[in-house]
């Protein structure tokens, strides 16, 4: 069975409010999907369908191959989840916690506390396992409910906002984490941060006003940008001048980004219908003769992707 | 066994917080108050407990919701809610096990009221079997106020709600039985009504078991109203479940 998790025309209507609105999706073996879009678009709701927690109004989600309204029981028993804002029992220990969720699934004695031993070990709790949970800081606090998502190792893993709070080692971690963990599970992530996407998600899809509006690689939805090809030049503040004028007569290029950074210049080449300009500009280059002292060529840039379909802006 | 560990986990929560113990110190002492002052045990001069038990159904109503209130609406409120209805548990068991739990509880305080018991024993030569059957009735009488608090906390994420909604509706049905409240249907309901209304008290079949008397009737009352207010409770966790 490759497909671990699929959900089949996910539609949510709150009252008149389309919340969700007919979002298919499958995940496989290996795969880690991210899932993105603004605030409000229907990530977290989405997100709740598939658990089973909300009830869609229409559609299904198969969590290796169990229905998840009709059999709720034994999907989740295959799936771990990290609800958004990782809620806890402030009044346990991460030990007592974990403890709790290994014998919720059945992992009991000396197995059990393997289990808790080793999932706390990954996402390095060592050192709070005895404290009260409500005095732990957030990124501890994110850390055990990952504990807790992790630990009777399910096959499909759904974090929502799994780094949201987190400072940039914890992200690190975590997402080391992830990817350590998605060789042999499928793995949702919801998420709107857009690096994350590109450190560890194999597949994304953006979704707006509840809708599926993209859905590919990373690089596939980079493609998509204005800046794919795009060339970057930085060079001196005298230089700057001309040379903007010189590139803005190339016919291959759209428009000139100027940026400046202090002595020097960043010259950004956005080409017409993104068809690579490199040659040309190398070209100028070498004729004119600019200390260039970094050159780079952009292959898109997702924010700006993310930004046109969700606002519809370019 | 799951239910097991959901109803070890609830009580756990009880002991780590004061709350458990703020609340048997207050029952104790407040049960001590009312059968020695108010119910003038010595007084009295019976080598009887009806002074303890008298009391115990007012003490009672204000008692169980503060052990009931936090069971639905502390869970809404951190959004442990999400975590616990998304594990591989039906929503029945984990309603049991919660429900299970506050009636452990309440049990042990009950249990540690067993002093006034020996003293009786001591002073003089009760008929234990009365007051077997009156712990009987506290018990039930407990077991039904926690069954509505338990319920009525899934309606709020708010604990003091809770527990004034749920004094509320123990209070009806503890009273239901009384003239205060037949009085207002005697006069025009037909006489069917106004008995069903007077037999769903609390009170009627609490009084029944501190007499000694152990009746069907009176146990199928208790049963009925715990599992009315446990499918109740079952229905209030779907449908807050749906609205988030």
């Amino acid at each position: 069975m490759d497909v671990l998790l699929e959900a089949r025309n996910l539609t949510k209507n709150f009252g008149s409010l389309h919340a969700v609105d007919d979002i298919s999706l499958s995940v496989k073996k290996g795969e880690v999907l991210g899932f993105l879009g603004p605030n409000g678009a229907g990530k977290t709701t989405t997100m709740k369908m598939i658990t089973g927690f909300l009830s869609p109004t229409l559609g299904e989600t198969y969590v290796c191959g169990q229905p998840v309204s009709t059999n709720s029981v034994a999907a989740r028993a295959h799936m771990g989840y990290l609800p958004e804002g990782a809620p806890l029992y402030g009044d346990m220990t991460p030990r007592g916690f974990l403890k709790f969720m290994a014998s919720v699934r059945g992992i009991k004695g000396t197995h059990g506390v393997d289990v808790v031993e080793s999932a706390a070990r990954a996402v390095h709790l060592d050192n709070v396992m005895e404290q009260r949970i409500d005095t732990l800081s957030k990124g501890f606090r994110r850390r055990v409910g990952l504990a807790a998502a992790i630990l009777h190792a399910p096959d499909v893993l759904i974090l929502d906002e799994p780094t949201d709070g987190l400072d940039p080692n914890q992200k690190y971690e975590v997402r080391r984490l992830i990817e350590a963990m998605s060789v042999d599970r499928a793995i949702i992530i919801s998420t709107h941060i857009l690096e994350e996407v590109d450190a560890i998600c194999h597949r994304a899809i953006i979704i707006n006003e509840g809708r599926i509006v993209a859905d590919g690689t990373p690089s596939e939805l980079k493609g998509r940008s204005v800046y794919k090809n795009a060339v970057t030049l930085l060079m001196p503040v005298k230089y700057a001048q001309n040379a903007a004028g010189v590139l803005k007569g190339v016919k291959t290029i759209d428009r000139i980004e100027v940026a400046a950074e202090g002595a020097h210049v960043r010259l950004t080449a956005l080409a017409k219908g993104c068809i690579d300009i490199s040659q040309d500009i190398t070209e100028i280059l070498a004729d004119k003769g600019w200390p260039v002292t970094e050159f780079t060529v952009d292959n898109g840039r997702l924010d700006d992707v993310f930004r046109s379909l969700t606002v519809g802006e370019i | 066994m799951v239910l097991a560990t959901i109803i070890r986990r609830e009580l756990t929560s009880y002991f780590a917080t004061p709350v458990a113990y703020v609340f048997l110190v207050i029952f104790l002492v407040l049960q001590g108050l009312f059968t020695f002052y108010q119910g003038a045990f010595f007084e009295r001069e019976q080598a009887d407990l009806a002074s303890f038990f008298a009391y115990q159904p007012w003490l009672f109503l204000f008692l169980m919701p503060a052990i009931g209130m936090r069971l639905w609406a502390e869970e809404r409120r951190s959004g442990t809610f999400e975590l616990l209805l998304t594990l591989p548990i039906p929503l029945a068991v984990i309603v049991l096990g919660k429900y299970i739990a506050a009636v452990l509880f309440a049990g042990f305080a009950l249990v540690l009221t067993a002093p006034i018991w020996i003293t009786v024993n001591w002073l003089g030569n009760p008929d234990n079997g009365v007051i077997i059957t009156g712990y009987l009735g506290s018990f039930l009488m407990a077991a039904s106020y926690l069954a509505i608090a338990t319920a009525l906390s899934a309606v709020t994420k708010n604990q003091v709600v809770a527990f004034i909604l749920s004094v509320s509706v123990c209070f009806l049905f503890l009273v239901s039985g009384l003239p205060m409240v037949l009085d207002a249907f005697s006069g025009w309901a037909p006489d069917a009504l106004v008995l069903a209304i007077a037999n769903l008290s609390l009170l009627s079949h609490f009084d029944n078991l501190q007499k000694g008397v152990i009746a069907l009737s009176d146990l199928v009352y208790f049963a009925a109203i715990i599992g009315l207010w446990l499918w109740i409770n079952r229905v209030l966790i779907e449908s807050k479940r749906e609205a988030g």
